[in-house]
């Protein structure tokens, strides 16, 4: 009764929210290419959906947007597990992790896409870069919290090394690691379109790009739509993860 | 029945020492123990905080090296131990009976066998209907329960208990003494525990030894012949108050 009252309450407010829009730019009567209207950005949407482009540059932006999350992930959760384990190594490692840090991915974004090129690989790396800190942190203090009575227990019965971090060490870190994992997610869809924008032959950001410099903004909010959407999506598989992990 | 007095020890323990490095000094934990227990027996070991008791369960277990003597035991394989904790220590995102399957599971046994084990001491230890419980809805006594029972699913040639009781209120502890003692008589394990309650050790071991303050040496070695099946009503028994009263007097 009570969750499905909220979900009311979810879906009035984004239904309320067309009109406000219509109305502003009713009242403001501001030209089209500043601010269109709710129709404006439809037709444009449907317009873009008919021609194939949309679906084209969506799928693109996905891609890299996945495709870096993964191994942003991947590369975290390795690096992080060995840093949690050694405090050694985290000494040696972590002036260079946190330095990496104060560097804003948009300042280096150009460097990557000159290294690497205009295509896919340089999007990729730009989000698997700024996916990696978060999730790193995560894992690193995931795997420091699992309880030490526990190793005790896991070596009374000899378990083999392998045993504890399949038995013990994932399932007792995964609600932290998900965590890290769901502010990765929104971050990599960022990351895609900061190296998009800066040069790409396709993309949602070089459709952004395209819409700006055409003054056609009903196609700069379809994008934008679009982007908050792909957002969602993968918001959503990490709450489905989640569900699916966590009792 | 004097146990110890046969020549048929599971485990012997020589001259074991145990030293700790702080960041400057060295904390001396155990200083020349040596006992032997023998094969069904259960042995206590009681000793004030700091005796260094969970120390030497560390050890008998392999968690901690010794700084020298040794833990030798006399069985052809590599014993299997079953140990139970201060705190129930159980698995917060595994129900009671995937808990309890553990051990099991890290020697691979097959999954109908182990689900069969499980629920077979699921029953003894009085948790039916609790299968599918996650740690998080089970009492501090039932949470216990599901670690004695895990302890002793993989069938293990040698039981530890640390202090398993001592964050149970009373009436709790002292259900779990019978149940315990019940346990153990049925399947015919070797057992060492430690604790710092009289009335535990002589409610449930049939060997006492006592150790002192650190660094922990062994004090007093006492056969305890009470009758089995042990009772709520032998501890006013003049046997138990002279037991009682010797292990008191030795603890420092």
């Amino acid at each position: 009764m009570k969750t499905s009252l909220s979900r009311l309450l979810t879906l009035l407010s984004i239904l309320l929210f067309i009109p406000l829009w219509e109305l502003i730019v009713r009242v403001s009567d501001l030209p089209k290419f500043i601010l269109p209207s709710p129709l404006d950005v439809w037709t444009r949407f449907i317009k873009a959906l008919n021609d194939g482009s949309l679906l084209f540059h969506t799928s693109i932006t996905f891609v890299e947007v996945l495709l870096g999350l993964l191994a942003g992930t991947l590369f975290a959760t390795i690096v992080g597990y060995m840093l949690a384990k050694s405090r050694t190594l985290e000494k040696i490692l972590s002036p260079y992790l946190v330095a990496s840090q104060a560097i804003p991915i948009v300042a280096i974004a150009p460097l990557l896409v000159i290294w690497l090129g205009d295509g896919i690989l340089s999007k990729v790396v730009i989000c698997a870069l700024i996916v990696f800190f978060p999730v790193l942190v995560n894992t690193i203090v995931g795997v420091r919290a699992v309880s030490i009575p526990l190793y005790d227990l896991m070596n009374s019965l000899r378990a083999t090394r392998l045993q504890i971090l399949f038995k013990l060490e994932i399932p007792a870190s995964l609600p932290v690691l998900l965590g890290g994992l769901r502010i990765g997610a929104t971050l990599s869809v960022i990351g895609a379109i900061v190296g998009e924008l800066v040069d790409a032959e396709q993309g949602l950001g070089f459709l952004l790009q395209l819409g700006d410099f055409q003054y056609d903004t009903s196609m700069v909010f379809v994008a934008v739509f679009m982007l908050i959407a792909l957002a969602l999506i993968l918001y959503g598989m990490v709450t489905l993860l989640e569900r699916k992990f966590i009792k | 029945m004097r146990k110890s007095m046969l020549s048929n020890p599971a485990l012997v323990v020589k001259d074991l020492s145990v030293n700790f490095r702080d960041n400057h000094s060295t904390i001396h934990a155990l200083e020349n123990i040596s006992f032997n227990v023998q094969a069904r027996e259960f042995v206590c070991f009681l000793g004030p905080s700091g005796s260094g008791k969970t120390t030497l369960l560390r050890v008998i277990a392999n968690l901690i090296q010794p700084t020298s003597g040794a833990v030798e035991f006399t069985f052809d394989h590599q014993p299997k131990i079953g140990m139970v904790f201060q705190q129930p220590n159980l698995m917060a995102w595994r129900s009671v009976l995937e808990n309890i399957k553990l051990p099991l599971e890290l020697e691979n046994v097959d999954k109908d066998i182990a689900n069969q084990k499980a629920n077979e001491l699921i029953q003894l230890v009085g948790l039916k209907g609790f299968e599918n419980s996650l740690p998080r809805d089970l009492s501090g006594g039932m949470a216990q329960r599901v670690g004695i029972a895990r302890a002793l699913i993989h069938d293990p040639d040698l039981l530890l208990l640390d202090e398993p009781f001592a964050s149970l209120d009373a009436i709790t502890r002292e259900r779990m003494w019978m149940e315990l003692s019940n346990i153990c008589q049925a399947k015919q394990k070797t057992v060492v525990m430690v604790t710092h309650s009289i009335n535990e050790s002589l409610f449930l071991a049939d060997r006492v030894l006592v150790l002192t303050q650190r660094p922990g040496k062994i004090k007093l070695d006492v056969e305890v012949n009470l009758p089995r099946p042990r009772q709520e009503e032998m501890r006013y028994t003049n046997q138990f108050g002279e037991l009682a009263k010797k292990l008191r007097s030795a603890i420092e």
